[in-house]
């Protein structure tokens, strides 16, 4: 054997500023690998102190241009729970269909536009779509779908404006809403699509045990809120997060890698949540799965693409039914500044995603503690790796780079968030 | 048939939601892709080519010394480059930091800061000659719209400069400052948002930045009227621009 030298110095088709540096000696053992993050750190733990707490929702979209909905929800629901404030359900039932909507959003770009293109073949979804402009019109159709609906509520799709602490300032219109779910009821069927394709298309025969992680709750497939539970038997409340969960600093990384105490690393996404969250599944999400002849739990990485097709038919399902129930009425929305320390964990469309707050008598925030996905998930990225390279030992360089590419790729990292 | 003007997005300090806004196109992409030919965007190709471009797109603000050479380096291959959102314009809300000693920064948020190179965040016009700023967090599609029709026609956009209050007045909505004392700052704000906030019954935050010659003295006078102190006068000025010369003052300098 030789002595082989990895190296992809920006890696395409994901958010941000990630590189790979992996070295393999002439007896096929890795000496050296790296999920190499390089993003500029933007200090947000740092300038949000002195903030005040209405703005922290704000800023903290900020943080991402992909999952600004999910930041937004987070600091929001740490914030409330600093004050003790346990919004209405008409807010938890918009929050929860922003947050599907954003969801829906993110999950088509990372299926059709960042990881399909490998799957099929091609260098992007724009040279995809030469041969196969039928795809590209679903995937545009169903990412417009999501983006509409964080626009109906929201105002705008990236970086929306309406979410505030205990309430929204302003409702959406009930016509649109209506008009919405006809696209929902009519897109339902390119969602099922989705999961035929995803179920059908070569992935690399894979499967790494690892501990899965995810907010779960009995009634509802969680995305909001929930406790955070694994495939190991972890079952913690959000407030209690910094007892289970640690960060380290890695010389040649920019994003902090996470840690389980006295367990090590693990998985956010997808996966684990269908993993963890199947019974909650819609009943057509679940037929959907069963229908894809894929068995759940699931521990190959690259079924996240296809756990992400069955979320879809979830999503448009539970959209529907929110849609049903909200009365729209407006509410009164009570603050009353507290200090102290409040946590919230949700789901982003990438996984869990924690924040933190301190906050003094005149709601100025004191501390900050934000764990976006890729954060815990970048340990258990490189494991990944260093065991899908130790698959194939006759494999050149370009192949190499290219299934190391497409593992980072199937955890649709966010980089930028990452960071922070 | 002429060659399609070759085009570029590249990502510097920021949040990619700038980029998000262009593949927000979702009715205009596919017009987009037979009018323009998208060489270099990291985060949907693969193949990318950065060379002999006519028209680059570049999101986010410098923060290290490597940056400031990527910046070059791409303002020397480029034929027309745009600021494109607020953080390329003047660091958007990662220039709060800017505020803050670095080192106490990166202490804040790193075991090991030895290991970390960045600087104080800068939009890219601090290093390099820019052809066109975008405005917004993010800007609006139809911005983007009428920057890449004004370049396949080869004439200047029309990007607007007018304050927010322009908009709110469009869409008949009562002033919040004068109505009910919030403190809105749509008076020195940008249009371009369609006064967004304000119509969805909030006060503007200022994502846009910086209108043409505002007069942020006599806006923050207003604010203390109506009781804000000092401090609340500052955070609302030290956000989305504090590094324009517009806001400077206002923000604390």
């Amino acid at each position: 054997m030789t002595e082989k030298t990895i190296h992809v110095d920006y890696i395409a088709r994901v958010e941000g500023q990630g590189a790979i540096n992996i070295n393999i000696n002439k007896d096929g053992k890795i000496e050296n690998l790296q999920f190499k993050i390089f993003e500029p750190p933007r200090f947000f733990e740092s300038f949000l102190i002195g903030r005040k707490y209405d703005e922290v929702m704000e800023l903290t979209s900020r943080i991402c241009g992909i999952c600004p909905v999910a930041h937004q929800i987070t600091a929001l629901r740490a914030i409330e729970n600093v004050m003790g404030i346990d919004p209405c359900d008409q807010t938890k039932d918009l929050r929860k269909l922003m947050a599907i909507s954003a969801h829906i959003q993110s999950n088509v770009l990372s299926m059709y536009f960042l990881s399909l293109p490998d799957l099929m073949g091609y260098e992007s979804a724009i040279a995809m779509a030469k041969d196969h402009m039928d795809i590209v019109k679903r995937a545009l159709e169903l990412k417009k779908l999501g983006n509409d609906i964080t626009q109906i509520i929201g105002g705008r799709s990236v970086h929306p404006v309406t979410m505030l602490v205990n309430g929204f300032s302003s409702l959406p219109s009930k016509n649109k809403l209506q008009a919405v779910k006809k696209r929902l009821v009519n897109l339902k069927k390119e969602a099922h699509e989705t999961v035929d394709l995803f179920a059908n298309i070569g992935i690399p025969d894979f499967v790494r045990k690892c501990e899965h992680v995810a907010i779960s709750d009995s009634k509802y497939y969680a995305i909001n809120e929930g406790r955070l539970k694994s495939s190991e038997g972890l079952d913690i409340d959000e407030m209690n997060y910094r007892e289970h969960i640690y960060e380290k600093q890695k010389p040649y990384s920019t994003a902090l890698h996470s840690y389980l105490k006295d367990q090590g690393s693990f998985m956010v996404g997808p996966l684990p949540r269908v993993n963890l969250n199947f019974d909650q599944l819609s009943s057509d999400a679940k037929n959907a799965a069963k229908r894809s002849g894929v068995k759940f739990p699931n521990y190959n990485p690259f079924v996240s693409h296809l756990a992400r097709a069955i979320e879809l038919v979830h999503d448009i399902d539970e959209s529907i039914e929110i849609i049903d129930r909200l009365a729209l009425k407006e509410e009164q929305r009570g603050i009353t500044c507290k200090s102290g320390f409040g946590a919230a964990i949700t789901e982003a469309p990438r996984g869990s995603l924690y924040h933190s707050y301190t906050l003094d008598n005149n709601g100025i925030v004191k501390k900050a503690d934000i764990v976006p996905p890729t954060s815990h998930n970048a340990y258990n990225i490189e494991k990944d790796m260093h065991e899908l390279i130790g698959t194939m030992p006759d494999a050149t360089i370009e192949e190499i780079k290219f299934k190391c590419e497409m593992l980072i790729r199937a955890y649709d990292p966010c980089i930028s968030c990452s960071v922070h | 048939m002429t060659k399609k003007p070759k085009i570029g997005v590249f990502k510097f300090t920021g949040c990619a939601g700038c980029q998000m806004e262009i593949f927000r196109m979702e009715n205009e992409f596919l017009d987009l892709l037979k009018l323009f030919d998208i060489s270099y965007w990291k985060m949907i190709k693969r193949d990318n080519d950065d060379e002999g471009l006519d028209i680059a797109l570049v999101e986010g603000g410098i923060s290290t010394p490597w940056e400031i050479e990527e910046i070059k380096c791409i303002r020397k291959k480029t034929k027309f480059l745009v600021a494109f959102g607020d953080c390329a314009i003047s660091g958007c809300i990662t220039s709060i930091r800017n505020w803050i000693p670095q080192m106490e920064s990166e202490e804040t948020v790193y075991p090991d800061p030895s290991k970390i190179c960045s600087t104080k965040v800068m939009g890219i016009g601090e290093y390099i000659k820019v052809d066109a700023e975008l405005k917004g967090c993010p800007p609006h599609r139809d911005t983007i719209i009428e920057l890449l029709k004004s370049a396949l026609l080869k004439i200047k956009p029309r990007l607007r400069q007018h304050p927010v209050c322009v908009e709110c007045k469009f869409n008949e909505n009562p002033c919040l400052i004068t109505s009910k004392k919030i403190p809105c700052m749509g008076p020195v704000i940008s249009a371009g948002c369609g006064a967004l906030c304000p119509t969805l019954g909030r006060e503007c935050e200022g994502c846009f930045g910086p209108m043409s010659n505002p007069n942020a003295a006599a806006l923050a006078d207003i604010f203390r009227d109506i009781n804000l102190t000092d401090e609340d006068v500052k955070r609302k000025f030290r956000k989305y621009a504090g590094m324009s010369p517009e806001f400077r003052l206002e923000a604390g300098h």
